[in-house]
This record gives C-alpha cells, sequence and structure tokens, in this order.
C-alpha cells in the first residue's frame, strides 16, 4: 500500500497499463518531455519511448481521430484532452464516430479508446479551464462516462477504463489532483471491484448505531470533485443528528441506479449534488429515475445542489458558481423541513 | 514496371492533370507514373467500371421505386475508385466517404454490403479489417483522421503497409482534413489522401472551396500534391500506385482527382437548380467508361462481342440488383441497441461472483421486452 496523490495514482495506473499492454499507447499535448500539465504522464515518455507515449499536434480533434484509426488497427489509445473546456473541438469524433462506430459496425469495430479530461473548477483558473462537460457524454449512447473521486479509485478506474472494449470518457476531477490517498499498485484487474458501480457510504451520529430514525436521514449521491465536499457536509449533517449515506456515482454512464435507489429507500430523502449548470443535468435525471423507481419512499422533494445556469464566472466569483459544503447542508435542512 | 516518380514536386500539382488515355481514347505514356497492367487487367479495369455504373444506374432506378430511401451516385467517378482499388495492395487499408460504391465494389463488398445503408437496415453494412475498406463516413472529413491514425498505427507496427483515405472537394475545407494533413506529415505517416473533385459540395462549386488547385494546398504541408485526370482510369492507377509506393517509406502523398458529379448529390437533389445541363453535357464527352472502351477497341483487346457478352453480364447484375434490393431482411427489432456497446451494463454493475439478474419479464410482449432491455444494456 503506497500514499499517493490523485496525480500521482493515475500516473502508476498509466504505467501498468503501459507495461501489461504493447497495445496501449498514451496520446495527447504535453503528455511527453513534459509530463501534462498536471504531471499525470510524467516519467512515462522516458520509460516507453515516443512510440508509445505521443507528443501530438497541437488539435483535439486531430487527437481522438486518429486514435479512432489506431484503434482500428488494434491500439488501444488513451488520450488527454488538456482541460475541459478543449474538448469541445473533438466532439464530432467522440460522440459521432468513437461513441457510434461499434454499433455502426454492427459489434464488428471496438473502439478501446478512453479520453482523460482534467474537469471541474475550484482552483482559480482563467475561462474555459473549469468547465463539467460530463453531461454532454453521458447523454451519448455507446460512451461510458467515469468520474473518480479519490487517488484509490483513480487508480483502479483508469487501469480498468483502458481494460475495457468500450469507449470511456474519463474526467479527473483537476482541484484533486493533489489530495492523497492510500493506493495497492499490486492490485490485479481480477479482483476489482467493477468499474461502473456505485459506492455508499453511511455516515450515522453516533457510532454503533446502525440504522438513525428515518426520520432524520438522507442521502447525498455525488460524484468526482463534489464528494469530498458531501462528505464534509454529511459530517457536519452528523453533528446534528443526521443519518447520512453518500452516494459517490464514479460512473455517470451508465448510472448504478440500484444503489442510489437502495440509497433512498433507506433514509426516504435525496439531495443531489454536481458541479456542471443544474437545467438538464444529470441531477435532474437522477431525480427523474427516483421519481420513477421509489416515489412512495420519498418524504420530501429531491433538492439539487448545482452549479449555476450561467457560463462559468470568473474565478473571483467562483465561490459563489459552486456547491460548496455550505449549499450542500442547506439542502439537507430543506430535505429534512419538508418532512 | 515499377514506378520511376520518387515524390519530387512535378506539373501535376499545378499544370494540367496528369492524363495518359485522353478523352477520345488515344494512349500517351508518362515516363512518370507507368501503366505496368497486362491485357487481362486492362479488361478488368473496364469490366468493373461498367458493373459499377450499372449498380449505380439500377441502385438510381430502385429509389424512385421507393426501395432505397436515398442514393448518391457515383455516375462519372468509376474510374477514381476502380483506379484506386487497383492500385492498393490486398493488405492496404482503405476509407471512404459515401460515394465510393466502385471501391466498395472492387474490394469485394457484396450488393446487399453496398445498398444496405441505403435500403436503411444497417449503419455500416462490412466488417472492415476483413474487406479492407472502413464502413461510409457520412460526416464529411472525419474519415481522413481515421486514415491517418490507421497509418500511424501501420507505421508503429513496422512499415510496409500504406492507407488510402477518399474525400471530396467539399470535404477539403473541414478542419477534420485539415488537422490530419498536419498529422500525417508530422508523423510521415503512410497515408495516401485522395481528393475526389467533383466540382460540386451539393450546390456550392469547388471554386468556393480553395483559391488554388487543391493539390497544390500539399506543399503549404510539406508533402507531394499530384492532380489527376480522375476520368483517365489509367492515370489514376498509375499515379495512385506511385503514390502508395511512396508513402509505404516516405510518408504522405496527396492526389486530387479531377472528375465531374454527373448526377445530382443524391437522390433528394435538384442540381438544376444550380448549374446548367449544358455543363453536365460538357462532362459527358469525357466519360471515364467510353474512352477505356475506345482504346481497347483499338488495341483490339475488345470486340463487339466481347462488348456484347459484358452487356448481358450487365444486364445480369441489374437483375441481381434489384432482386437482392427487394428481398433484403428487415432486421430484428430485437437487435436494436445490441451493439451500442462491447460490455454489459448489468454484468459491470453487480460486484463479481453475485449472479446477474435477469431482465424484467415482460409486460407487452416479449419482443417489445428484449429490444427495451438491448437498448438501455
Amino acid at each position: 500500500m503506497l500514499t499517493l496523490t490523485m496525480s500521482r495514482a493515475l500516473n502508476e495506473g498509466l504505467r501498468c497499463a503501459l507495461r501489461d499492454d504493447p497495445r496501449v499507447l498514451v496520446m495527447g499535448e504535453d503528455v511527453g518531455a513534459l509530463g501534462g500539465v498536471f504531471r499525470v504522464t510524467d516519467g512515462l515518455l522516458s520509460e516507453f519511448g515516443p512510440q508509445r507515449v505521443i507528443d501530438t499536434p497541437l488539435g483535439e480533434s486531430g487527437i481522438i481521430g486518429t486514435a479512432v484509426g489506431l484503434a482500428m488497427r488494434g491500439y488501444r489509445p488513451v488520450c488527454e484532452i488538456q482541460f475541459d473546456g478543449f474538448v469541445f473541438p473533438a466532439f464530432d469524433q467522440i460522440v459521432s464516430q468513437v461513441a457510434k462506430l461499434r454499433a455502426r459496425t454492427e459489434g464488428r469495430q471496438p473502439m478501446p479508446i478512453v479520453v482523460r479530461i482534467p474537469a471541474g473548477g475550484g482552483i482559480g483558473a482563467v475561462e474555459h479551464h473549469s468547465e463539467s462537460p460530463e453531461a454532454y457524454f453521458a447523454h451519448t449512447p455507446g460512451l461510458r462516462v467515469v468520474y473518480p473521486s479519490s487517488p484509490s479509485d483513480a487508480f483502479r478506474m483508469i487501469r480498468q477504463s483502458i481494460a475495457l472494449d468500450d469507449p470511456v470518457i474519463f474526467l479527473e476531477p483537476k482541484r484533486c489532483y493533489w489530495h492523497k490517498g492510500e493506493v495497492e499498485p499490486e492490485a490485479e484487474l481480477a479482483d476489482m471491484p467493477p468499474l461502473l458501480a456505485a459506492q455508499t457510504v453511511r455516515l450515522s451520529p453516533q457510532r454503533g448505531v446502525a440504522d438513525g430514525p428515518p426520520r432524520y436521514s438522507v442521502s447525498i449521491v455525488c460524484y468526482g470533485p463534489t464528494v469530498e465536499w458531501a462528505m464534509r457536509a454529511a459530517e457536519a449533517a452528523t453533528q446534528q443528528g443526521v443519518t447520512v449515506e453518500v452516494v459517490d456515482l464514479r460512473a455517470l454512464s451508465p448510472l448504478d441506479l440500484g444503489s442510489v435507489e437502495a440509497s433512498v429507500q433507506r433514509t426516504h430523502r435525496l439531495v443531489v449534488v454536481h458541479e456542471a449548470p443544474g437545467r438538464v443535468g444529470l441531477g435532474a435525471e437522477i431525480a427523474a429515475a427516483v421519481s420513477e423507481r421509489c416515489f412512495a419512499d420519498l418524504y420530501a422533494p429531491v433538492q439539487r445542489v448545482v452549479g449555476l445556469d450561467i457560463p462559468y464566472p470568473p474565478n473571483r466569483l467562483e465561490g459563489a458558481y459552486l456547491p460548496t459544503p455550505e449549499r450542500i447542508l442547506d439542502a439537507v435542512a430543506m430535505t429534512l423541513a419538508a418532512a | 514496371m515499377p514506378p520511376t516518380w520518387t515524390g519530387e514536386p512535378c506539373d501535376g500539382a499545378s499544370g494540367p492533370p496528369i492524363q495518359v488515355l485522353d478523352p477520345s481514347g488515344q494512349f500517351t505514356a508518362d515516363p512518370r507514373f507507368p501503366v505496368d497492367l497486362d491485357d487481362g487487367d486492362l479488361l478488368g479495369l473496364h469490366r468493373d467500371m461498367v458493373l459499377v455504373r450499372q449498380l449505380d444506374t439500377t441502385a438510381t432506378a430502385l429509389q424512385q421505386q421507393g426501395e432505397l430511401g436515398l442514393w448518391a451516385s457515383s455516375r462519372g467517378q468509376e474510374a477514381i475508385g476502380v483506379g484506386l482499388a487497383a492500385a492498393v495492395a490486398p493488405s492496404d487499408m482503405v476509407f471512404p466517404s459515401y460515394r465510393e460504391h466502385a471501391l466498395a465494389w472492387c474490394r469485394g463488398v457484396g450488393i446487399s454490403g453496398i445498398l444496405g445503408l441505403f435500403r436503411g437496415i444497417t449503419n455500416g453494412g462490412w466488417d472492415p479489417a476483413a474487406v479492407g475498406l472502413a464502413v461510409p463516413s457520412i460526416v464529411i472529413g472525419a474519415q481522413v483522421l481515421h486514415a491517418v491514425g490507421y497509418a500511424m498505427g501501420q507505421q508503429l507496427d513496422g512499415g510496409g503497409e500504406a492507407t488510402a483515405v477518399v474525400f471530396g472537394d467539399g470535404a477539403s475545407s473541414q478542419g477534420d482534413t485539415l488537422e490530419a494533413m498536419v498529422w500525417a506529415a508530422s508523423f510521415e505517416a503512410p497515408v495516401v489522401l485522395l481528393c475526389i473533385n467533383n466540382g460540386w459540395a451539393i450546390s456550392v462549386p469547388a471554386a468556393r472551396q480553395s483559391r488554388i488547385p487543391l493539390a497544390q494546398r500539399a506543399r503549404g504541408f510539406g508533402f507531394p500534391g499530384l492532380r489527376v485526370d480522375g476520368n483517365d482510369v489509367l492515370a489514376m492507377y498509375a499515379v495512385a500506385r506511385a503514390a502508395l509506393d511512396y508513402a509505404r517509406t516516405g510518408g504522405p502523398v496527396l492526389i486530387e482527382a479531377v472528375t465531374y458529379r454527373m448526377a445530382a448529390h443524391t437522390t433528394a437533389d435538384d442540381d438544376m437548380r444550380y448549374r446548367t445541363r449544358a455543363e453536365v453535357d460538357q462532362w459527358q464527352e469525357r466519360d471515364p467508361i467510353s474512352r477505356l472502351t475506345a482504346h481497347l477497341v483499338d488495341c483490339g483487346l475488345l470486340d463487339d462481342g466481347a462488348l456484347a457478352e459484358l452487356q448481358h453480364e450487365s444486364q445480369r447484375l441489374a437483375e441481381a440488383v434489384r432482386h437482392e434490393v427487394r428481398t433484403m431482411p428487415m432486421p430484428d427489432v430485437r437487435t436494436l441497441g445490441r451493439h451500442a456497446y462491447a460490455s454489459d451494463t448489468r454484468a459491470s454493475l453487480v460486484p463479481a461472483g453475485v449472479p446477474v439478474a435477469p431482465p424484467a419479464p415482460a409486460v407487452d410482449s416479449a419482443v417489445r421486452a428484449t429490444a427495451l432491455s438491448a437498448a438501455h444494456g
């Protein structure tokens, strides 16, 4: 067991994948000598050489479009898009080509491509460096979308995503890159939990109390960079006698709605959290799915704590835009007040 | 005889298109681009062009009868696909646009493979790896990047193979096409970029896409460009062959094949809104099939008997096309969504060792339940 930052955990995951499968390639802008702007590919060029770790010309559509051809040739490209706001030049290649080629060829042509995208805000960045584009991709059949929240998940999920024959949009919470956590670098793929399953953590007001009274319980569904904030809000809520289940979705397509439903059936209240704008976002999808699957279990309307429906603001104002622990706690209180 | 062109600039990029067979069928050898074909090969090129023309004519009629939803005619452009297909090695890979029926025919895609997409029973039609031809790309220019990536893979695998990609004059304005040229140049990818300049991108003339002959753009990217008469199948073959051989070790080559789209863009288009009958008629005189016919008759390789036999074969193909289209099986609704993903969602959400639950029981009918569960992964 090693204690690693998320950036380093991803680096180790990529190293394992490059070492284990000669068809794995890492490609993108500045992934070679620089090691990526977040150092996720640090050292890979010197270890695996320029044929495996490819500094590309500057063009996102070019990166993804050539990855399609390499995948057709039998390679497994892992593409880095430098920042969330720069993925849109590659939008056609991702949603019309990568996502659909398997269906277009009636299953004959797999597309084992991973598109890594540092995403989300809260780091005081300039425009186009704080976007949350997950809903565009979760809306597109043919893609898998995952968003780890911890170093251990990041290490495990990057390895599993590369091994998957489906294309994966792999979002990385950039403000968590330097968070530390325990990683098991010797873990075998076969021993890992399913890539697309959520994780539910239950926080009770008192240790040893198995189930708090339903009157004071709530589920917080979140993913990626908001998991940390949801946990902080949950810990504060437990100080007030509330039982909180934090459901870290980890995968956004497909959604592990079974885990969400099971949690809501235990807590009867739901708060959904994400940084992306709320309108037509993942929170709307989850609220709709919960109303379809377990409406009668709800004691209160579902609350969404999400980004505002505006272009991402200048960074001095991003604190007012982001779903902070305070806003999550307010939403928890709203669900309890409604009952 | 091996091609003697070794990538040096030649008048092909700016002067008149390279031609060895003039519109009257008169043969003039170009020493840089030898036509190393025997009599059987020449007759084969002729036969393929005649049959693809027949397939195209029949498909157009079938669309008008409501048997096909749409048809994109390749009439007048047969020499390009047939010439390129003769030049690529079996192990080479080819990426088409959506009008490359000649290429598909010559690569061995059958009638139902070519017409299934237009019949609406598939979005693809064949196995790219088995045929050596990617499925049609309808988003303009997207396939040029795929081809360059594939060529990069051929290079990583040790070289020797090459990739060819076909796109149109309209696609030459797409960012993906231009990015593909940057990538091809940077990685010296073994790729031949074949731009079919047929004069029109639906209603927009090629002059709106480029101020200069498209082949000249290659120079700006740092690789050779060649301009060839796309209605001359022998020049098409010879130039494609030389370009492929160059590309295997020398990197990308751009070929601009100058031709004309004799039919409307598709059967849904009305070309008389934007061009004149006189312009179309003028190109009729440069027809790729009649000029090769004239040449082969002159050489004594074709006589009236052989032409009559070819006519019969062509009619048999038309009958086969009509029959195959009308009897194509309707796709099974239970396959709906089956190929969206390789991995099984239910399995991937459940921890290892826990049995995967079967899909929800049928509510209305078994067929609908199966289709819906497939669509939801």
